[in-house]
């Protein structure tokens, strides 16, 4: 009897040992001091060329698109960005003492990049890319932070999130971090030069561009093994930007390089959705920092197979002579075609061949769609929103624009017109369901299309869109 | 042979179905307000009302307006009797050349019959798509709003047949 009771006693305490150790350890995980707020920093005390590089780190970290809802003020947050958890409105960073990171030190900003806590100590949702922020130097958040305190401070209250339980719960964030938050992802590389390094740096930590495209996995986590294959955001594809890539014609670090400081590449066409902000953005930035990243990301994607340099010649070679099949609307089987065919055929002759088979190159001219990515992506996501909308002009800079066909086509037109493109242009099996892929873009298009509006925040003398 | 309903009006057209919708408004209906202006869509001064929607009609074949509404600027009133939108631009001397100004009314009255009361924002956002050489664009605005305006009163209920 009493060695019954002696060893559930041990039984009880060895229990209580494990659940007060579980707890001390969830407790080590989840909780975060915070740390102490500060009287909002004079704008007059922070270094104007220390602020100057904070506004170039912020334009490659895209810091606007996210912090900035349409139509209000720049850095005040509030933008709904969906996932598939549920809507998520992104913060204001504007140095508003109540709403804003007014009263952050720079320790507390530096912590919430690299750990996604905020200064009161409650975890950050990863929609906010702390995954790759981590990656960034003290010395960048410290400019980063420069630039962000001497922002106009905007009162803008933070909005609700709509979440359903546990996600609502911020705890979870922390099992999250356990799985999937790994410091130190970027190391130097002594092999590589100087310039593949800085490239490096930038694309794996503040530009986060695995952030869209990159697959995620149920937990909405990037899948390191697939990193660059492909990712979604906001009812657009990302293209796969390694060597899966579905580009026509394969990428090399001078395409991309204009391609991100121009928003546009004859050979690929321009940069929508949201890389449209994006490429505004990096517009505005350091040459020396797009052409490290074009450096990088040209390994990523790699040197084509000889296989694919032959295919993307011969697309390049048909797009720039007017009587190859990729240019010609004779050739068009719309003879032998179904009925479907025969009206997106139609449809291509009389709206779209007038700028997109011209000798007029981009940007005055429409891109032969030989060359469109859009055609041979995955899905017809990026083709049926660009059919809607359209490429709005940018205002103050030459670009290409195309009239949107929202107005004048309903989804089954639009639906045989990418069927016909797919087939004649991507010559590739035709997606499935393009109907429906129409009518879901019609849907969203109205809620995330905005015009981009350039970086309205910028200091004076930051340099202008390069000129085509 | 299709039909095309213009104005209220239906018209048998023979024409090929990837005609633009510009040219048999012009060459065969005779109806002259919409103008070419570059045949790309990218100018707006062809643009036309389809289903209460801004157009651009030399983009817009005619196989893509099977049982809709086309509505013109001849649609909407007349010398005698102009639409608000006619009334406001007039009033404002909004327009220079001109050449443009078909293609802006049509898409302010596209606009005004969504959103009686548009911002400044939302009228130059939506006007974006039309271009004007001349630079009337301020008066453009202000005729935009005075149309607004004339459109609540009574005494100026847009002319019968006008865009529904």
């Amino acid at each position: 009897m009493q060695i019954l009771m002696a060893s559930s006693r041990v039984m009880w305490s060895v229990a209580a040992g494990v659940a007060i150790a579980g707890a001390v350890v969830a407790f080590a995980l989840v909780w975060r001091p915070a740390i102490a707020a500060i009287e909002p920093p004079a704008p007059q005390s922070f270094d104007a060329a220390l602020v100057r590089r904070g506004r170039d780190l912020a334009a490659i970290g895209n810091c606007s698109d996210c912090h900035t809802a349409s139509g209000a003020r720049d850095f005040a947050g509030g933008l709904p960005v969906p996932t598939p958890f549920g809507t998520i409105y992104s913060s204001n960073i504007t140095p508003d003492a109540e709403t804003g990171i007014g009263r952050w030190s720079e320790a507390a900003f530096r912590r919430a990049m690299r750990s996604g806590v905020d200064r009161d100590g409650r975890h950050l949702y990863p929609t906010f890319p702390y995954d790759h922020f981590t990656n960034v130097s003290d010395q960048d958040n410290q400019a980063l932070y420069a630039f962000l305190m001497t922002r106009e401070p905007v009162h803008a209250p933070a909005r609700e999130n709509q979440l359903s339980f546990p996600l609502d719960r911020r705890f979870v964030i922390a099992g999250w971090k356990l799985l999937f938050l790994r410091h130190g992802t970027y190391q130097p590389d002594p092999a590589q030069g100087a310039e593949w390094n800085r490239g490096a740096y930038l694309v794996e930590g503040l530009a986060h561009c695995g952030a869209c495209h990159t697959p995620r996995n149920r937990l909405g986590a990037e899948q390191a093994r697939a990193q660059f294959s492909g990712g979604d955001v906001e009812n657009w594809h990302a293209y796969a930007i390694n060597g899966q890539s579905p580009a026509p014609v394969p990428w090399d670090a001078a395409a991309l390089f204009t391609y991100l400081r121009q928003g546009w590449h004859p050979d690929h066409g321009v940069a929508r959705g949201p890389m449209a902000q994006v490429v505004a953005n990096l517009s505005t930035v350091p040459e020396s920092d797009i052409r490290a990243i074009a450096a990088y990301m040209a390994g990523v994607f790699g040197a084509p197979t000889a296989d694919r340099k032959r295919r993307g010649d011969e697309v390049l070679a048909q797009a720039n002579s007017r009587t190859g099949p990729a240019s010609s609307s004779s050739t068009a089987p719309a003879a032998q075609a179904s009925n479907s065919d025969a009206t997106g055929a139609s449809i291509y002759a009389a709206a779209c061949a007038n700028c997109h088979e011209t000798d007029r190159v981009l940007p005055y001219g429409g891109i032969n769609l030989g060359l469109s990515t859009a055609l041979s992506g995955p899905d017809a996501r990026n083709a049926a929103n660009i059919v809607l909308s359209g490429v709005r002009p940018v205002a103050g800079e030459r670009g290409p624009i195309m009239p949107g066909f929202a107005a004048g086509m309903n989804d089954d037109q639009i639906a045989a017109l990418l069927n016909y493109l797919r087939a004649r242009f991507g010559k590739l099996p035709p997606w499935t369901d393009v109907a429906r892929t129409v009518a879901d873009a019609r849907r969203s298009q109205s809620v995330f299309l905005q015009t981009s509006t350039g970086f309205s925040n910028a200091p004076a003398g930051a340099t202008q869109r390069d000129k085509p | 042979m299709m039909t095309l309903k213009v104005n209220g009006r239906d018209h048998d057209i023979d024409a090929d179905p990837d005609t633009p919708l510009l040219y048999v408004l012009r060459d065969d209906l005779k109806l002259n307000a919409a103008k070419f202006g570059c045949g790309l869509g990218q100018c707006g001064a062809c643009t036309v009302i389809v289903d209460g929607n801004a157009v651009m009609s030399c983009v817009t074949p005619l196989l893509l307006l099977e049982g809709k509404q086309v509505t013109t600027l001849e649609g909407l009133g007349t010398i005698e009797a102009p639409a608000p939108i006619q009334r406001a631009f007039m009033e404002e001397q909004a327009a220079q050349c001109g050449y443009c100004i078909a293609g802006m009314m049509m898409r302010a009255q596209a606009l005004l019959q969504k959103n009686a009361k548009p911002t400044d924002a939302q009228i130059r956002g939506e006007l974006e798509l039309n271009l004007c050489r001349c630079g009337t664009h301020m008066r453009i605005l202000r005729a935009v709003h005075r149309a607004a305006r004339l459109m609540q009163t009574a005494d100026a209920s847009p002319a019968p047949g006008s865009a529904q």
